[in-house]
Formats: structure tokens, sequence, C-alpha cells
């Protein structure tokens, strides 16, 4: 089955609803119409962007340019970590906690996927071993950001409790229990609902990219459901491991609450 | 404001005061204490004794006992029958040497939830709580039910030291009387070293076997109560 490749004039058709939809906010005052524009412009400038450097990478499929890479994505995944917490620890720990956490899973989960699951000739073959570790980081990313802003905003708004409980002589790992709970389901939540959601409310978007890309729909489910189970096993451990360093890091050595390692964004 | 103390600083001081402890001593004991606003406090509070502390608001009565209770970072050497604060992890520390705020935190839906396997049901009844109170949702607890709760909540825990920030501040004169009397009677039966933080002369004259005042920077014996 042949590919239908889009030309590019026929984006601009799509491009004019977005621009019908920018004139009926503006004409009615809904005041959406600059932030999508910018969102829309962003889109297009990013993704060709991204197209030439995939399309770079996959003619040289040298390790070290797909390490080179991974490593950004991971840094510009930690920074949106951090700038998507209300409240975080402050220098370098809410970067460090961040970016550490999905550094360990998310690699771990996509290396294990490519050598063991799908196996491709090398294993770090770009066409599988980027956009599978895309996946894996958004989704990390998604999960650890919500649970660590939980954790952080519990943390802050109880502080009378945690320190009640520290009083009565609990450790510090008993007196953030409830919150620590609190903050795993809300990391772990997108991940849950969108497995629970899919193929009945939603098609997820990367079968719906294979199916239209021509692959058989059988083939297209099993990665999907490949890529569901590692994303949200994936975020389960990026989550636990956020979770319980950014909750130590709240007490000093004599199990204090240190509120002033917390600064607002 | 959580410095790390390093070793060495604390290894040299305590080398100095080693000779200067006497080793027998039952109870609670600070030595040049410092915290906030208060310089240097060296404190007794023997076994079974009730030691009042009163100061103007701000004068850094709650965070005296916050730094007995290593809740906060602070200098000086604290001490319970002759065992070193930082010679035992903080959560031993602090089930041994108990602090009771001023405004108590609850946070399970029931009452009874809060109180370790059955102490709940040996309630005091000096406490005056209609039996089945374990029962309650704690929403519907007033602010002088609360704290006399919270009392008992310490004391099921069984600690050796009792560090109170003005336990009576929610309850009428009846009332403030009775828990008085109980609390006195838990303190001297269990011999609780009790650090009692009081505004009010006539509760410090009822209760303290000591009195001493903040002023300024440092505690002042208060002989005027006796």
């Amino acid at each position: 089955m042949e590919v239908i490749d889009l030309a590019w004039w026929k984006l601009g058709l799509a491009t004019l609803l977005i621009l019908a939809l920018a004139a009926t906010s503006h004409l009615s005052r809904l005041g959406i119409a600059r932030s999508l524009l910018i969102a829309t412009v962003r889109t297009v400038i990013q993704l060709a962007l991204i197209a030439l450097v995939l399309e770079a990478l996959f003619a040289s499929s040298a390790f070290y340019w797909i390490a080179l890479m991974a490593l950004v994505m991971l840094l510009v995944a930690g920074r949106e970590v951090v700038s998507r917490q209300g409240r975080k620890l402050h220098g370098w720990w809410a970067f460090g906690i961040g970016a550490g956490a999905m550094f360990v899973s998310s690699f771990t989960v996509t290396v294990l996927a490519l050598i063991v699951v799908i196996g491709p000739e090398p294993w770090y073959a770009p066409q599988y071993a980027i956009p599978l570790l895309g996946m894996m980081l958004g989704n990390n990313l998604t999960g650890i950001s919500l649970a660590l802003d939980r954790l952080n905003e519990s943390v802050w708004r109880q502080r009378a409790v945690i320190e009640g409980r520290l009083m009565l002589g609990q450790t510090w790992q008993e007196a953030l229990e409830d919150i620590r709970r609190e903050s795993m389901r809300s990391g772990m939540m997108p991940s849950i609902n969108a497995m629970a959601a899919a193929g009945i409310v939603s098609l997820p978007g990367m079968m719906t990219g294979q199916i239209l890309a021509g692959s058989p729909p059988a083939v297209a489910v099993k990665y999907q459901i490949l890529v569901m189970l590692i994303i949200t096993a994936g975020t389960g451990f990026g989550a636990v491991m956020a979770v319980s360093w950014g909750s130590r890091r709240l007490f000093d050595e004599r199990e204090r609450l240190c509120l002033d390692r917390l600064v607002k964004s | 404001m959580c410095h790390v103390r390093t070793r060495s600083d604390y290894e040299c001081r305590r080398e100095l005061l080693h000779c200067s402890v006497d080793p027998v001593l039952k109870g609670l004991l600070l030595e040049n204490v410092c915290i906030g606003g208060l310089g240097s406090v060296s404190l007794e509070v023997p076994d079974g004794q009730v030691i009042c502390v009163s100061g103007p608001s701000g004068s850094g009565k709650s965070r005296l006992l916050r730094a007995i209770a290593d809740l906060e970072p602070h200098g000086g050497r604290i001490l319970l029958n002759g065992t070193d604060q930082l010679s035992v992890s903080a959560h031993h520390w602090r089930r041994r040497v108990m602090m009771v705020p001023a405004d108590s935190q609850w946070w399970f839906d029931k009452v009874g939830e809060h109180f370790p396997d059955l102490t709940g049901d040996r309630l005091p009844p000096a406490l005056g709580f209609p039996p089945g109170v374990m029962d309650w949702s704690v929403s519907r607890l007033s602010s002088g039910e609360r704290q006399r709760l919270a009392l008992w909540r310490a004391l099921t825990l069984e600690p050796q030291a009792l560090l109170l920030d003005e336990p009576t501040a929610n309850l009428d004169g009846d009332a403030t009387i009775r828990i008085e009397n109980w609390l006195l009677a838990e303190i001297r039966r269990r011999h609780l070293a009790t650090l009692w933080v009081a505004h009010d002369p006539a509760q410090i004259h009822r209760v303290a076997d000591a009195h001493f005042r903040i002023t300024g920077t440092g505690l002042e014996p208060d002989h005027g109560s006796d």
C-alpha cells in the first residue's frame, strides 16, 4: 500500500481553518486568537525543523548523533518539568530530580523495549529509538510534573499537619504518607485514563498515524499496546522516583520539614 | 533555615561540656540552647515536675518548644535522662520528648483513627467526653475538644517529657481547672518532665513547680508567683 504524500499547499487548506477560527475568536472577543496563532506557527516551525533533523539522523544513523539527540530531548523535558510546577525545590534540585527520574525510567524502559521486544538492527536504529523515546519522555514528563506539583503544593498547604505528625514521633515517611499517595495517583492518572479509554473513547494518535501511513491495523494495534504498556510502566517508575527523591529533599537530616527549600515559580 | 551543623563543631562542644553534665539527672536538660531571638537558654526540668515558661507573644516561647522537639535547627545541647538529642534519630527523640502544640492537628476523618490500638477506649473520664467519641467525625469537634483529645493522644504514646504550648487556651474556667488537675496527676504518676507555656498568672501559680519568664534574649526565674 502506497502512502499518499501531502503537498505543502494542501497543509495551507488546514491552516485556513485555523485562520477562520482565529477570525471568529477575534470578532466575538473570545481572546484566544493571539495564542492560537502563535501556537500554530510554533507547531509548523518546530515540526518542520524536527523533520530535517530526523531526515539527517536517519541518513547517518551513527550512535553518537542519536545519543546527542536523546540528551537534548532529556534536557528540554527536564526544563519543562521545572516550569510546570507551581512551587518547586530551590536551585538545581527541581531540574535534577525531574531529569534524573526521567532519565532512569525512560531510558531504561526504552532500551529494554528496543532490545528485548522490538529488536531492530542495530538496536538503536533511529526510526525506532527516537519516536519511542519521544513518546516515553513526553508522557513521563506529564506524569512526573503532575506528581511533583501535587507533592510540593500539598506539603506547602499541609505544613501544620505534617509537623503535628512529626511531633507525635512519626518518621518523615509516615508524616508524608497520604501526600505521597495522592501525588502518585495524580501523576499516574493520565496514563491509567488513557489505557482505560484506548480504543473505545479514543483511537490513540500513534496507532492512527501508523494506519494512515499504511500499516495493517493488527500491526498498528500491537505497537500501540506495547507503547501504552511501557509508557505506563515508565511513567509509574519515574513518578515513584521523583516523589521519593522530592519528598526526601523536603526534610533535613533531623527529619525537620524545610519549607524554605520550596520557592514559588 | 535548615543549615547543617558540622560534626566537628558539635563534637568539640561535647568534649568541652562532658564533665559539666550530671550523668544521673533524670529529666530534661537544656544547655545554652539558642533559637530565634533567644540567645542562650539553660534549664533543668526534673522528672515529674512542671516548669512554666511565660512571656509576651512573639517572644519565642513556641519556638523554644519546637527547638526542644528538634523541629527547628538550633544551637546548644538538649539531653533527656542523660541522652543527647543528636545521639538518637529525630523521630525517636520526638516520641520521647513530645510537643503538644496550641492548635492540634487531625488528619483522618474519624477521631478514633488517630489513636493507636485501643487507647481511645480508655479515654479518661476527667476529659469529659461521652462514650462513643471515637466514632465522631473530626469536623464536629470544637477547638476545646480537639485540645483535650490532643493531650490524651500524646499521653497514649507514652513519652518521657511533655512540651505543652498553652494546653488550656481554648477551655472555659471549669474545664481548665479539671484538665489542669488531670494533667498534673498524670505528670506525677508517669514522672514526666514537663515544660508548660502559659500566660495566665493564676494558672502558673496553680501548676508550676518553677516559673521562668522570657525577658529579651534569655529566661529569668520568676519567684513572684510562689
